[in-house]
């Protein structure tokens, strides 16, 4: 099984059960290094289901999840992002009542073990300071590190929440519909996030808005009812009858 | 200075001349329960976990406590020492049970646990004195020097305790854990997203805050030579809440002025003619202050403060 090295991340026959009803019906996955990987379909056609069980929200009820080759399908959430995954969420996921330069210093004091000791000084932090204003500064924010997070309009905060996630250094990035709930301009803004993100590291994104899969995505794998409908280049994929019957009638078929 | 450092100092000045003027025990009542209510503020206000049990912990540090000073003859600063470790070892089984649940789930955990450890305190007479308390514990002497049957030494020694409890909250707030803590509570999932073993987290705050609070019942204990069924009943967790959230959670001086008010009040009407009626008052404030402000008499005042400078 020579393949595994080019595959960052890998399901086998993955499935999920809830209570009877297949969420998730034997799909099987490749995301291969270095590529922007997408994945689509109509509502409901399980994509934050399998979403949450590549970050282990979820448990599969059968299948295999594999990370460069290694068996990942029985790890607990934060193990996963200690061994390089890490997550972005549908709603914006940032933490409010935090300043924006603290919501980057979370993920890094991680990183510096900087995390159970409760006799320290906050001033141990501030060594990690520069490291996150120049994280901020790569998105534009560095003039709002001291604001109330609470306080940013929502295309900072997604912006926020991206380079968050960078601060790990994450060889793969898993976006949970990153440009939801966006006017244009944000859309934008974000979409040349990604690009830039994606330069160096996997991306695994499931994304509700065409034209953003169109201009990003390597490769889109098309879900339906659990299952694999379809899966390649956009070209591909839009030219297929299968997706395009799905797609009818449906709220996406405008946007593609 | 900055304002901060000013408050402090007029607060620090006013501690040290109250007990001229007021009845020190009334006082070191209010500091103990401060120090309990500082504890579970940690809890509550920086971690996001109501726990309905922190009685257990204070009432059985005094329980400990008190035995060993009556009974074994410990020096008292290590009769207090036996109380909190106690507290601490309660708060470890206590936390590492309910913290597998949260929201309210939590709270009942925390509640059924205190119960049961509140039955065996009934039944345990050998240990507690059952209904009768614990009873005649004798304050010994700091160092072996210091005689704490005096009043005002004792006073001095408690807040000198109090100080450094509320340091330590203040530290383990402000510390790198402290932020942890604070990013847990802001958004869990995102916490574990970025690769925090959040369970960790909560149990060491939870065990923390156990700790603390059995500084306040192994002082309590110590102030009125005295450990009673009250002290692990649920009446006392759920007047911690009370103090806490009247104060203002998740500040740092809320609890304690939350604490004074609780005391001020219970005192103030156990000697009037409206003796039985404190509960009934204490239950109307607790309804006005989470309907009117929310945020609790600091938090409001901060609120204020910020609006108008």
């Amino acid at each position: 099984m020579t393949e595994h090295g080019e595959y960052m991340l890998e399901t086998r026959n993955l499935s999920k059960e809830f209570r009877g009803f297949l969420a998730v019906d034997d799909v099987n996955l490749q995301v291969r290094k270095g590529e922007i990987h997408a994945l689509i379909g109509p509502n409901g056609a399980g994509k934050t289901t399998v979403f949450n069980l590549l970050t282990k929200f979820h448990m599969p009820s059968r299948g295999q999840i594999l990370f460069k080759g290694r068996d990942i399908t029985r790890a607990k959430p934060s193990d996963i992002a200690r061994q390089g995954i890490v997550r972005s969420f549908q709603i914006s996921a940032v933490f409010p009542h935090l300043t924006v330069l603290e919501n980057v210093v979370v993920p890094l004091q991680r990183k510096a073990g900087l995390t159970t000791q409760f006799w320290r000084s906050g001033k141990a932090l501030e060594a990690l300071h520069g490291q996150a204003r120049e994280l901020l500064d790569w998105v534009g924010l560095a003039d709002m590190a001291d604001t109330v997070t609470v306080e940013l309009p929502y295309g900072s905060k997604r912006a926020l929440e991206i380079v968050t996630t960078l601060a790990l250094d994450p060889e793969l990035l898993l976006l949970d519909e990153p440009t939801q709930g966006m006017g244009h301009e944000d859309v934008d803004k974000v979409v040349e996030l990604i690009h830039r993100v994606a330069a160096d590291r996997t991306v695994l994104m499931v994304e509700h808005n065409l034209s953003v899969v169109s201009r990003l995505s390597n490769r889109i794998t098309v879900l339906q009812r659990g299952s694999v409908l379809a899966e390649g280049d956009y070209d591909t994929v839009s030219n297929n009858p299968e997706v395009k019957a799905a797609y009818i009638g449906g709220q996406h078929a405008e946007s593609a | 200075m900055n304002r901060t450092t000013i408050l402090y100092a007029v607060l620090l000045a006013l501690a040290l001349v109250a007990p001229f003027g007021v009845y020190p025990v009334f006082l070191m009542k209010v500091l103990c329960f401060a120090i309990f209510a500082c504890a579970f503020n940690l809890l509550l206000g920086f971690t996001g976990l109501l726990s309905f049990g922190h009685a257990s912990f204070f009432g059985v540090a005094g329980y400990v406590t008190g035995n060993m000073l009556r009974d074994y003859g410990w020096p008292v600063e290590f009769a207090i020492l036996a109380g909190v470790a106690a507290a601490a070892i309660l708060g470890t089984v206590f936390g590492w049970l309910a913290i597998r649940r949260t929201g309210i789930y939590f709270a009942m955990v925390t509640l059924a646990l205190a119960q049961m450890v509140y039955f065996v305190c009934v039944q345990a007479e050998w240990f507690t004195g059952g209904e009768n308390g614990l009873q005649g514990v004798p304050r010994g002497a700091l160092l072996g020097v210091i005689d704490l049957n005096n009043d005002l030494s004792l006073y001095y020694f408690i807040l000198a305790v109090f100080i450094a409890a509320f340091w330590f909250i203040h530290r383990t707030v402000t510390s790198p854990f402290g932020q942890v803590l604070k990013a847990v509570r802001e958004n869990e999932p995102r916490a574990i997203s970025l690769g925090y073993n959040v369970d960790r987290y909560k149990l060491m705050s939870f065990v923390l805050s156990a700790t603390v609070a059995g500084l306040g019942g192994a002082l309590k204990c110590i102030v009125f030579q005295l450990t009673s069924l009250t002290d692990v009943h649920w009446y006392t967790s759920g007047e911690v809440v009370l103090m806490t959230l009247l104060g203002g959670m998740g500040t740092i001086l809320g609890p304690v002025v939350g604490a004074g008010t609780i005391v001020t009040l219970q005192n103030y009407l156990a000697s009037g003619a409206f003796a039985s009626s404190v509960p009934i008052v204490l239950g109307f404030i607790f309804v006005v202050c989470v309907m009117a402000f929310r945020r609790g008499i600091v938090g409001e005042i901060h609120a204020f403060v910020k609006r108008s400078f």
